[in-house]
């Protein structure tokens, strides 16, 4: 018998396809999964507004399920409440730094942030909090660019939101 | 005018701002005089027809004639777009670029702010998710016309002029119509005065960082709102509208 869990289990293969490593659920993008009437309802939320992977995703959660055998669901996506980094998963953050990409600091730090004021961003590579921003907006709306003054590189920083 | 009516009218006007704003903004890519601010500018055009997408999709919601957020973006013409005047002037250089960013994000940051406690719901969760990104793009242009503005004798000569040219469009963002005045009283839209205040207080305080002085102009263009365009916004549909104009069964 088909369960939520089993749901989330396959839509673990979903991810992030400008960040690969990212999962629908590292993201706080998969918000909920329920049955009505006989339909799981898979319900997302957007993280930018403008963001060109959303529609991506869409279609490989439906690949995902279909793959499986599932047939009786729909993809609901809600804006409310807002999508926030503060929803990215710990375990999302780790892999992020993984992967070379600075996570976002948290909310209590997220003014701070916004107002240009986070120095204490760290090189994903050689680790000094000696970096300084680029540019607000980097590769796609929600990294900005940094680079290390220390080892030089140059590095994408998730944004708060 | 009915309360239905102005609603559409009201989600028209906010999703026409974005999205002849995003339009604007992309047109800059390929051509931003450095990479970084290319891209900066089309992430914000990005953020904008992502708006859009939201405010139209609502607006052909409350309509109920079936209408797509394609419908009203690709199919209207301009006497049905409801942008502010301001939105559809040309990018110019990119300080008249920054200068018209900088003066409608301020008012698009202090409008969302109010619209996120819109008794609409659907309106109040919009504006909610707008607004942080909002947020970012009216950081962006501030700091740049304090870049440029108090910058060298050639920026601040050119930050001065487009702020002396743009000055007239703002007036019309502070114009409560029938429209608004319904909204506000139904507690779904915002007070325009109340956001003319903060708005001056922002610009006032940012420009005379840049060293830049305020425009006395009192008179202000209008009409955008309802309907009455430049001569631009011909051009822009022109360019925007096509593709699915010209190849209306085409598919992705």
């Amino acid at each position: 018998m088909i369960t939520a869990d089993q749901i989330r289990e396959w839509l673990s293969e979903v991810t992030d396809p400008e960040i690969p490593v990212l999962t629908l659920e590292d993201l706080g993008v998969l918000r909920n999964i329920r049955q009505e009437n006989g339909t799981w309802i898979v319900t997302i939320t957007p993280t930018y507004s403008g963001c060109p992977a959303m529609k991506t995703m869409e279609d490989d959660i439906h690949r995902a399920l279909t793959s499986h055998g599932l047939s009786n669901f729909s993809v609901e996506t809600i804006l409310s409440p807002s999508w926030t980094t503060d929803w990215m998963t710990e375990d999302g953050r780790k892999k992020l730094l993984e992967y070379g990409i600075a996570p976002p600091v948290k909310a209590t730090a997220s003014k701070k942030v916004l107002m240009g004021l986070a120095d204490n961003i760290s090189c994903p590579r050689c680790k000094s909090t000696n970096t300084h921003m680029l540019s607000q907006f980097g590769s796609t709306a929600c990294k900005a660019l940094y680079v290390c003054d220390d080892c030089k590189e140059p590095f994408d920083y998730f944004k708060c939101l | 005018m009915n309360k239905q009516e102005a609603l559409l009218e009201y989600c028209l006007r906010l999703g026409d701002n974005s999205l002849i704003m995003g339009h604007r903004m992309s047109e800059w890519c390929g051509h931003g005089p450095i990479l970084e601010q290319d891209i900066a500018l089309i992430n914000i055009a990005l953020d904008h027809i992502g708006q859009a997408r939201n405010w139209l999709t609502l607006a052909g919601e409350i309509e109920g004639k079936g209408r797509t957020e394609d419908d009203f973006a690709y199919k209207r013409d301009a006497h049905q777009f409801r942008n502010l005047l301001i939105t559809e002037q040309p990018n110019g250089n990119w300080g008249d670029t920054i200068m018209r960013s900088f003066l409608f994000d301020t008012f698009n940051f202090y409008l969302h702010q109010v619209l996120q406690h819109s008794k609409h719901e659907r309106i109040a969760a919009i504006a909610e998710k707008s607004l942080k990104e909002i947020q970012y793009h009216q950081k962006y242009s501030s700091e740049w016309v304090i870049r440029l503005g108090d910058g060298t004798e050639v920026s601040h000569q050119k930050m001065q002029n487009a702020l002396d040219d743009l000055w007239m469009f703002t007036g019309e963002m502070f114009e409560a119509d029938e429209v608004d005045q319904i909204m506000l009283a139904e507690g779904i839209g915002a007070d325009l005065h109340q956001i003319k205040d903060v708005w001056t207080d922002h610009i006032r305080e940012v420009l005379e960082e840049a060293t830049l002085k305020m425009p006395e102009l009192n008179w202000f263009q209008k009409g955008g709102k309802q309907g009455r365009h430049t001569e631009y916004m011909g051009y822009i549909l022109a360019e925007m509208q096509f593709l699915p104009r010209a190849y209306p069964d085409a598919v992705w």
